[in-house]
């Protein structure tokens, strides 16, 4: 598949800030079922950095600005073609020990809820195999947590989310992950972009999915919100600890100010 | 008890060699020139300003550490050896930093367990398959030792990331020779003063490739309201180099520069005195002031070194440090020529129940403590102290290791009524760049109150000069 | 040299040169109560002389009314006054230890010392203490300071940044102490010429120590065409707006020499200087001495500012 990318970031000042810096994780990965046919990011009047690959195989790329300004605007666009991996990370050079995605980050620390979901879920496969366990965990996931758009906010830990009962893929991946650790399965977050559901729907097309460590498979996707794993309508863009970790965009105004920030995303199929 | 303590000046045989001049100056001191002198001293280092604040206490914020004027003495021959196996350490650290941020041999060859490493807080994600310059990860390398007889050291722990205290070895023996100048014409002290250069070529010598001229080195200081902001400025100084905080820096393009008077100027090493939680907000701690936004990200292009390596902290872990020697063995096919204490991990069953049925006779410290804190001193303390300890170990194992009591070596040390035996322990630095080496001397603390075992300034240690003797 | 540096050393001296100003106002206060009441009185006198610092408001806010013994404490003492000798002995102190390394050991010793002595004094019984003891000390440790710079600093980027600092605030000090006089102190235009007017002239001389050498220059007569002369056009004298505008100018050049590189503080300096250098007294007093003032005061504050955009942010290139 053929899919489009047009993503644009775009800050406003309430007064003239002294700059921003940013470090970008917006370019595609390289791995199987993942191949760039051109893409770019564009931030006008900024200094960019050269693009370099980190251990665990993101595109990262700074860039900064140093004079007052009240707008920036960050534009990403490209085309990239996808094939259906069935979720296995394949063909993608990495240097970080799967073990290394055993730790949790406040984000990820499972409380009694989560817990108890695990062990629940979990209760009778101690013999399943651990992509049966990863399944079962992915669904629990699921229907533990309605997805409610604005249930949660941008700072939600996985255990406030299940409190809370709903959330949104940030909120299913946090908790899935939270949940892998206790099955002694290293996960990481990863972020991307999200053509439509199965079904065809349109869908928020920034999205954020799990990715879970099966000895002999190597990096398997699993997207809980969606309760499937990731298919040829998902772009991956890097991975992390946790959202935070993970983020396309991290960033710091220089002289801070009031700020709105305004995100679009569009992304296409284009016809074959 | 105290027999069983080795007396670096006085053996069983008597006044030990490298003490020999030192026993007529002091029988000859009179007691009102000794109290002169310490005046003095304390009036050296009040001028230079060497005060020493301490984390949480409040107090005097000018305070000085307690100076002993009689200071620590080392033959040739005992400090070659040191020297060797100090160097090994610092080499096998630093090639198993690099291992483990590369294909991790060591683990895969079953020799230290991929959780205690991978798992560990300290181990940086950000940083895995990045390669330093050189390879290179942890350039000073500070090394606490004891003594415990005529030739048995044994390691305390390693410190990788940004070991303190170099400031004090300097200006001891800056303030001893000033004061004492006629010791150092009758004894051949070897000495320290090349530190700072040394120091500065090694940090020279870790530049990117990126760098086609004279490194731009600075020194990274969480700023002067830090305690150990004194030896940041000195160290500097020493140095001829920029003492920088982060707000001096900023990162633009693939470079990180440094702000001047004539504009921005490129960094091209950063000898970091800040944490790596700190370092960059755009990837490790947001909250964090003290850092450079964007640093990580030209540090992993190759643009800056920053020295000790982020991530570096693994490797002097109180977990891992029980496997130094084993990566003496595999990285350098070495015997180890310093002893590690013996250590219980708590972690495991085993050895907790044996620390819990030993609790009087160990010393039982936090994984990830220092300076002194958090620790129990199992024969030093009574059953209540040992009782209320023993509910925290329970609680959370995993967090403690313990270790015999060590019967440290103990020094003549000025007292009320003359001098009295009291203990020490060693911290020499070691640098590691293009070249390892070390000056001959470090940094040796000493436990004031009679008895103690404890030498961290921050619990009433004082610290001492040290003297290596020249060959003859 | 790193641009943090640089600012630290420029506050350093701004700070000590302000503490040594607010010493001279607190003498001018102090000479003009001993005068006999006129006109508002001498709280009138106290009011004006905090309004020139601006902090009249935040005196009134803290101590309500104008009592001499509280304003004394407020103009050297209080830590809550920005300009207090106290206060800015303390910033000047707390920049000088941030760059400790980059001043000679004299130069160090003579602000910690001063400091510690401050701490010292302000532990002392107040009514001990009279207003020309603290004055006096003011004026004694801020000439040893400058005179240990003088003496000991390498003559490198760093001591042309110290005395940019101390150049630039005694020109603002200059020219807000004339002010003082001439458009607050004197109750009304009747009075010009008068008794009190004449006194308040010398106590001005007086407060800028500058009172003998005023009548060797101009034969002893006071007239306030000639002080306001002396004052702002007169190279001789050290604390003359032309003065303060002629060691800017020397010590920018040098920089410029240093960095090979002009910048705009440089013109803006001198542009400065050309109408100084220029000036009559007569077109001073066309223009109006409070509105020419007024004008020093903001134009140099822009060069302090351009100093800073230029060299102290690290970011002109």
């Amino acid at each position: 598949m053929i899919l489009t990318v047009l993503h644009k970031t775009c800050y406003e000042f309430a007064t003239p800030v002294g700059g921003i810096i940013q470090s970008l994780r917006l370019t595609p990965a390289r791995c199987e079922g993942q191949k760039i046919i051109d893409w770019s990011v564009d931030v006008p009047g900024a200094v960019m950095g050269a693009l370099f690959r980190d251990g665990a195989g993101d595109y990262i790329q700074t860039v900064s600005l140093r004079n007052l300004t009240s707008t920036i605007e960050v534009t990403v666009s490209g085309t990239v073609e996808t094939q259906d991996t069935a979720g296995v990370l394949r063909g993608y050079r990495e240097r970080v020990p799967p073990r290394a995605y055993m730790r949790n980050t406040p984000r990820t620390e499972p409380n009694r809820a989560i817990r108890e979901l695990f062990e629940d879920t979990l209760a009778g496969m101690e013999t399943a195999s651990a992509l049966d366990r990863a399944h079962a965990l992915a669904s629990a996931v699921h229907k533990a947590l309605p997805y409610i758009p604005g249930a949660t906010h941008a700072h939600t830990t996985a255990a406030e989310a299940m409190n809370e009962g709903a959330g949104v893929c940030q909120d299913h991946t946090h908790v899935l992950i939270a949940c892998a650790h206790l099955a002694d399965l290293p996960a990481r977050y990863v972020s991307g972009y999200l053509n439509a559901t199965e079904d065809g729907t349109p869908h928020e097309a920034s999205h954020a999915w799990a990715e879970v460590f099966i000895e002999g498979l190597g990096w398997v996707g699993f997207d809980a919100s969606n309760e499937t794993c990731p298919n040829e309508h998902y772009i991956r863009l890097g991975s992390g600890l946790d959202a935070q970790d993970a983020a396309p965009i991290r960033g710091l105004v220089l002289g801070g100010a009031e700020e709105t920030m305004d995100v679009s995303v569009v992304i296409e199929a284009q016809q074959q | 008890m105290p027999e069983s303590f080795f007396n670096e000046m006085y053996d069983a045989k008597g006044l030990r060699g490298p003490y020999r001049m030192l026993e007529s100056w002091y029988q000859n001191m009179p007691a009102e020139f000794r109290a002169l002198k310490q005046a003095e001293a304390e009036h050296l280092f009040r001028r230079y300003g060497i005060t020493f604040a301490v984390y949480g206490e409040g107090g005097d914020p000018d305070r000085l550490i307690p100076f002993d004027m009689f200071p620590r003495v080392f033959a040739a021959d005992e400090w070659r050896r040191l020297e060797r196996g100090i160097k090994q350490r610092a080499r096998a650290l630093n090639a198993f930093l690099s291992d483990v941020y590369d294909r991790g041999e060591i683990i895969r060859a079953g020799r230290i367990p991929a959780d205690l490493v991978y798992r560990n807080e300290a181990y940086e994600i950000a940083v895995a398959g990045f390669r330093p310059p050189l390879g290179v990860f942890s350039h000073i390398v500070g090394i606490d030792l004891v003594r415990t007889g005529r030739d048995q050291f044994y390691v305390l722990e390693d410190n990788c990331r940004t070991p303190s205290g170099v400031s004090y070895m300097l200006e001891n023996r800056e303030v001893m020779m000033r004061m004492f100048p006629h010791l150092f014409q009758e004894n051949r002290v070897a000495p320290v003063d090349n530190y700072a250069r040394m120091l500065k070529r090694t940090l020279a010598s870790v530049a990117p490739a990126k760098c086609d001229r004279d490194p731009n080195v600075v020194l990274l200081t969480p700023g002067h309201f830090n305690s150990a902001y004194y030896e940041h400025s000195f160290l500097a100084d020493l140095m001829g180099i920029e003492l920088v905080e982060g707000q001096d820096l900023f990162v633009e393009g693939d470079f990180c520069w440094m702000r001047t008077t004539q504009g921005p100027r490129k960094v091209d090493v950063i000898y970091r005195r800040i944490d790596d939680a700190f370092l960059d907000p755009l990837c490790f701690r947001p909250d964090s002031a003290l850092g450079v936004p964007g640093l990580m990200n030209v540090y992993r292009s190759g643009g800056v070194t920053i020295c000790s390596a982020p991530g570096a902290g693994v490797a002097d872990d109180k977990a891992i440090y029980t496997y130094v020697p084993e990566m003496i063995r595999f990285y350098l096919g070495e015997a180890p020529m310093l002893e590690n204490v013996p250590t219980w991990q708590c972690a495991k069953p085993d050895d907790l129940k044996y620390v819990q049925e030993n609790l009087a006779e160990l010393v039982v410290k936090e994984v990830h403590g220092s300076g002194g804190y958090g620790m129990l001193v199992g024969p030093k303390s009574d059953k209540a102290t040992i009782e209320t300890f023993a509910a925290k170990l329970a609680e959370n194992p995993s967090n403690y290791i313990a270790q015999p009591t060590l019967a440290l070596s103990t020094c003549p040390t000025f007292v009320e009524e003359g001098i009295a035996p009291r203990h020490v322990d060693l911290r020499p630095y070691c640098l590691v760049g293009r070249d390892v080496e070390l000056v001959p001397g470090g940094l040796t603390r000493v436990a004031l109150t009679e008895g103690s075992l404890v030498v961290n300034s921050s619990q009433g240690g004082g610290v001492k000069d040290t003297w290596v003797i020249a060959e003859e | 040299m790193l641009s943090r540096t640089a600012a630290n050393l420029f506050w350093m001296a701004r700070f000590l040169e302000r503490s040594e100003t607010t010493a001279r106002l607190l003498d001018l206060g102090f000479r003009n109560a001993l005068m006999p009441n006129t006109g508002g009185g001498y709280r009138n006198e106290w009011s004006a002389i905090l309004q020139s610092k601006g902090t009249l408001q935040n005196f009134t806010e803290k101590y309500g009314d104008l009592k001499q013994r509280n304003v004394e404490s407020f103009l050297f003492f209080d830590q809550d006054n920005p300009s207090s000798v106290a206060s800015c002995i303390s910033a000047a102190r707390e920049n000088a230890r941030i760059v400790r390394t980059a001043l000679t050991s004299q130069v160090w010793d003579a602000i910690n010392t001063s400091f510690q002595e401050l701490r010292a004094l302000s532990r002392r019984e107040r009514s001990s203490l009279e207003v020309p003891e603290l004055t006096d000390w003011t004026l004694r440790t801020s000439a040893l300071i400058r005179g240990s710079i003088e003496a000991t600093q390498l003559r490198n980027d760093g001591y042309r940044f110290m005395n940019l600092g101390y150049a630039v605030e005694r020109a603002d000090n200059t020219a807000r102490l004339l002010d003082v006089k001439y458009y607050v102190l004197l109750p009304s235009v009747a009075y010009v010429g008068s008794g009190l007017d004449n006194y308040q002239w010398t106590t001005l001389l007086r407060a800028l120590s500058a009172h003998r050498a005023y009548s060797w220059a101009y034969g002893g007569e006071l007239s306030a065409a000639q002080i306001a002369h002396f004052l702002i056009l007169n190279p001789k004298f050290p604390r003359s707006l032309l003065s303060c505008c002629l060691e800017v100018n020397e010590h920018l050049d040098h920089l410029s020499r240093i960095y090979d590189r002009s910048t705009p503080a440089q013109e803006i300096a001198r542009k400065l200087l050309g109408e100084l250098a220029e000036a009559k007294i007569e077109d001073v007093f066309d223009e109006g001495l409070h509105e020419f003032l007024t004008r020093m005061i903001s134009e140099n504050a822009g060069l302090g500012h351009c100093i800073h955009d230029q060299y102290l942010t690290g970011e002109a290139r």
